[in-house]
């Protein structure tokens, strides 16, 4: 498995890493090549963190038509987590509306970001507003990874492949974790959570285009905590904001 | 208290949020919360030129963010990770980023070693 990479064609590798082909294809198979994306790294670490979610929601008092109801609608753990938090306890609908929404800003820079690779689909534009309901950190990066490597006009069809996989992952091991909640000793939890986080950093490094992506990394990582410490809440915020000023600043200097 | 939240269809939660068998708030307070943010980008990100300067800041910042995630959850663990010593969470972070490097930025080869490394950690140094 390691080692090999994608221009390895008959590898079992080549399944699930991002192929290196812009060769026409229908919208099914664009559709399915995508789907594939289910069974690459990111997105079977996402499940192995959304068994936690799982057991989690199911501790907070939710059904599991509640627990599956969420992935659904926000595609994005950490908003999951927040929103069956402020539920379990009895919060206002205002007050877990606002705590969501302010998780989810993250989300209109990394659409921004996305945006190119998908406008070229020749169809509608309200497609576009239906399918960028996938972007969550997992599904964004395995499109910025694979997307690249398709044909124009079906990279929208292949991010809807994408995400419409991933889900169908996520729902299954959200299930599997609320059923099984208390079965797993916490150690295995607690290594299952860990890889998530480190699987987000390694496939950001990999996906970065530019020096500026790669000073970005590095300034979110260093300002993240503290941030955390001063201003609660809007930490991701204040992070991107900071972090994203400074290496814009450092990649113009070095441009210049 | 798992047989009082299944097959009922009634749930654990307090107050508003059974209305609709609690499907309802959670549509209001989960994806009309969070949804127009992502059509907000969806509307400015079509007609933004990917070469321009606005385009580089914006991806700079949705890198740091994701970053920020990243270093929050690693720093201040909750739930299960939180049992994991600082040494093994930052130890097993650091060897994963190595391996992945080493192994020409595979990412199998990171998370795999990385996890190991902190299964390695938590059962030798706490």
């Amino acid at each position: 498995m390691f080692g090999l990479r994608a221009n390895a064609p008959f590898s079992r590798t080549a399944m699930t890493e991002p192929l290196d082909t812009r060769e026409p294809m229908t919208r099914m198979r664009a559709f399915w090549c995508g789907a594939l994306a289910m069974f690459g790294v990111p997105a079977l670490v996402l499940y192995a963190g959304i068994l936690g979610y799982g057991a989690f929601a199911r501790e907070a008092g939710l059904t599991l038509g509640q627990t599956l109801a969420l992935p659904i609608f926000l595609q994005a753990l950490p908003a999951q987590v927040v929103l069956a938090d402020h539920a379990a306890r009895g919060a206002s609908l205002a007050a877990a509306a606002l705590a969501v929404s302010l998780t989810a800003v993250r989300f209109l820079p990394m659409t921004v970001v996305l945006m190119p690779w998908i406008k070229g689909h020749g169809g509608p534009r309200w497609h576009e507003l239906l399918v960028v309901h996938f972007v969550a950190v997992t599904v964004w990066i395995e499109g910025l990874r694979r997307l690249p490597n398709i044909q124009t006009e079906m990279r929208l069809v292949y991010y809807l492949g994408i995400g419409i996989g991933i889900l169908t992952g996520t729902l299954i091991s959200t299930a599997l974790g609320y059923l099984a909640a208390g079965m797993v000793p916490q150690w295995m939890a607690a290594a299952l959570l860990f890889t998530m986080p480190l699987t987000f950093l390694l496939a950001m490094i990999e996906t970065a285009r530019a020096r500026t992506d790669l000073f970005a990394i590095v300034a979110g990582v260093v300002i993240a905590p503290f941030a955390y410490l001063w201003v609660p809440g809007f930490d991701l915020l204040v992070t991107g904001l900071a972090g994203g000023t400074i290496a814009w600043l450092l990649g113009r200097w070095g441009r210049a | 208290m798992a047989a009082r939240t299944m097959g009922t269809g009634m749930s654990g939660l307090p107050g508003v949020w059974n209305m609709w068998g609690g499907y309802l708030p959670f549509f209001i307070a989960g994806f009309l919360a969070s949804e127009p943010w992502r059509w907000a980008g969806a509307l400015i990100g079509r007609d933004l030129d990917p070469q321009s300067e606005v385009f580089i800041w914006v991806r700079a910042v949705s890198s740091a963010i994701v970053a920020g995630l990243v270093a929050r959850i690693v720093v201040f663990p909750t739930g299960a990770m939180a049992m994991l010593s600082s040494p093994t969470r930052f130890g097993a972070a650091a060897i994963g980023i190595a391996t992945f490097f080493a192994f020409r930025k595979n990412l199998g080869a990171g998370v795999v070693f990385g996890t190991l490394a902190l299964l390695v950690g938590h059962f030798s140094i706490g």
